[in-house]
């Protein structure tokens, strides 16, 4: 089937849908792609911090039932595959934003399925600080706000962005998938034209563009986490 | 004044409770530099975060210039831990800000103004020698550097207590020596209270002026360092003075003065300082008890050496000896103790 992918009318044939189609496609992969994240970010961000900070032992102790509810809530929402869950959330997304089609539509589900796990993977990162840290704030005098927003979010940036680069491109992964019901972007693409029209090397390019923004997120990511980890010894000062 | 009374702590775990405070009484007068030292498990954590309610105690008081820390409220007792602060073993420096902010850090805690809090904290950089790191992270520091960035840190609420909890077990001796030099200026130039906890016998010798043993939880031993040291009676400060020999007390001569020479990682090798002594000052010691190690290029332990009762031969001798880095020598003839503290030695 993909013998003659390169005949040269296929090769024009790409080049005129690649020149009308795939500049919003892009576009609107980059903003439900971004969009999500922040979305998820807002919500899952406290919720990790929660999770850590409402332990037991915790700077902020929660109900133990408060915790289990929340650990169990994430747990279900994170086994759902993303293709029920953006069927079973349809009735939310038609309420947030008016309609289930469409990219601000696929935005909603996208969102949901990511916010737990961003809350699991913040609370990884701030399991990783040093306890003792924690103590010396608190040995200070610091109230539990005070030990979140001073201590244990400042000193766990570089984790939290090497996370937030891991959810960004998996979330990315997610927007072509939504193509699939109703979203837009360069997943929607590789649908329409791949597999319901034939059309291998349009698929093909739309694949090579979400590969290439993945590098793109990851190496950006990569950079700031380095780039911001006081630890790092080699990065010396300059006065 | 911190009096500790009745104080007890367990810990209850999986399969046993631990009892890792019992009944412990003790009075810490302001001003003073006081040891506990002990072994480990024996406690001085435990005592240590007690004193701030890092750890609740189970039973008993803290008692902290007549306010009884137990008894105050959430907010109360944040005030509180501005004005009793603390040092640890691992430095514990927030890795992501530099040393200025590290230092500011306790006074954004306090909602001290930026431009107060930031010229207290150049200050203090100052006070702790390093007022050329303002701008460098923790990570770019070697330990004492940094111990030294925590004691800013430390200081930058005013307090009126210092607590530090093997603050200096991480610290190659000649750190160790600069780092309890640090500490003991800031007790006599800001009248700080400190309480250092440690394992090591040098780390009392060298800085405080009382001392309490801690054995298992109780106070096995508790009193001015000389007196301590000099005539240890229980098994756990035997234990700690003669590590070698806990029976063997050394009985001096009558008439005989005896000086304590406690060797922290110096230079010297033992048995030539006395020798050459000898040769130099003509002053012939009688070792009544050594027991020294070389570690590395360094000498540890302490000896306890016999001379004449002469004020001038023994003076002499303290300052031959002390002229060595990492040699702290102490009288320890029993009517001499109150002096020696009064002198400031
Ligand atoms: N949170 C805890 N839970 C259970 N047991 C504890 C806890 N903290 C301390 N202990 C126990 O209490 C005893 C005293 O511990 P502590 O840390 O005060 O000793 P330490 O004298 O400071 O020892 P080291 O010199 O090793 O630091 C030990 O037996 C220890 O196991
Ligand atoms: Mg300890």
């Amino acid at each position: 089937m993909f013998t003659n992918m390169f005949a040269p009318e296929k090769v024009s044939e790409a080049v005129d849908i690649f020149l009308s189609d795939f500049p919003l496609a892009l576009w609107e992969t980059l903003y439900a792609t971004v969009l999500s994240t922040l979305f998820a970010v807002l919500l899952g961000l406290p919720l990790g911090i929660l999770l850590v900070a409402g332990e037991k032992n915790g700077v902020l102790p929660l109900p133990s039932w408060v915790l289990k509810t929340l650990n169990v809530v994430i747990n279900i929402l994170r086994s759902i595959p993303f293709l029920i869950l953006m069927i079973l959330v349809i009735p939310v997304t038609r309420a947030l934003v008016g309609t289930s089609i469409g990219t601000m539509a696929s935005v909603v589900p996208l969102s949901i399925a990511a916010f737990p796990f961003i809350a699991r993977l913040v609370e990884s990162s701030l399991r990783e600080l040093n306890p003792n840290i924690i103590e010396t704030a608190q040995s200070m005098g610091a109230s539990p706000l005070q030990i979140i927003f001073k201590v244990m979010i400042p000193e766990s940036v570089p984790s939290l962005i090497s996370n937030f680069t891991i959810a960004i491109t998996t979330i990315l992964g997610y927007t072509a998938m939504s193509g699939i019901i109703g979203g837009g972007g360069l997943g929607k693409i590789a649908i329409n034209y791949g597999y319901y029209r034939y059309k291998y090397l349009v698929m093909m390019v739309a694949v090579i563009l979400l590969v290439v923004i993945v590098q793109v997120f990851q190496a950006v990511g990569t950079y700031l986490a380095v780039k911001l980890d006081k630890r790092i010894k080699t990065r010396r000062h300059h006065q | 004044m911190i009096e500790l009374r009745h104080l007890s702590k367990s810990f209850k775990t999986a399969d046993a409770t631990v009892d890792a405070l019992k009944d412990i009484n003790l009075t810490i007068h302001s001003g003073d530099i006081y040891g506990i030292i002990g072994m480990s498990g024996a406690g001085k954590s435990t005592l240590v975060r007690c004193i701030n309610m890092l750890e609740v105690p189970t039973e008993g008081d803290v008692i902290i210039d007549g306010v009884n820390v137990g008894e105050l409220d959430t907010k109360a007792l944040r005030d509180l831990r501005r004005g009793v602060t603390m040092i640890f073993q691992g430095f514990n420096l927030l890795m992501q800000r530099n040393c200025l902010d590290n230092i500011i850090f306790p006074l954004e805690l306090a909602h001290v103004d930026k431009e107060t809090a930031r010229k207290r904290a150049l200050e203090l950089l100052e006070i702790v020698g390093l007022p050329d790191k303002a701008q460098a992270y923790p990570s770019q520091l070697s330990g004492g550097q940094q111990q030294r960035i925590a004691i800013a840190r430390a200081l930058a609420t005013d307090p009126k207590v210092l607590l530090c909890d093997e603050a200096t077990s991480a610290l190659d001796p000649k750190t160790t020596h600069q780092i309890l030099e640090l500490i003991r200026d800031i007790n006599r130039r800001l009248s700080i209270t400190v309480i250092v906890i440690t394992h090591q016998m040098s780390v009392v010798e060298e800085i405080c002026n009382r001392v309490a043993i801690l054995d298992d939880g109780t106070v096995a031993e508790e009193g001015t360092v000389s007196e301590v040291f000099a005539s240890p009676k229980s098994e756990a400060a035997k234990r700690l003075v003669y590590p070698d020999s806990a029976e063997s007390t050394p009985a001096a001569r009558e008439g005989e003065r005896t000086l304590r020479v406690v060797f922290n990682g110096s230079a010297v090798t033992t048995s030539p300082l006395i020798a050459q002594m000898a040769m130099d000052e003509h002053i012939a010691a009688n070792i009544l008890y050594a027991s020294t190690r070389t570690i590395g290029d360094g000498v540890y332990g302490n000896m306890l050496l016999g001379f004449p009762d002469d004020d001038e031969i023994v003076a002499r001798a303290t300052k031959y000896l002390t002229a060595g880095t990492g040699i702290v020598v102490m009288e320890t003839r029993p009517e001499e103790q109150e002096n020696r503290k009064e002198k400031g030695e």
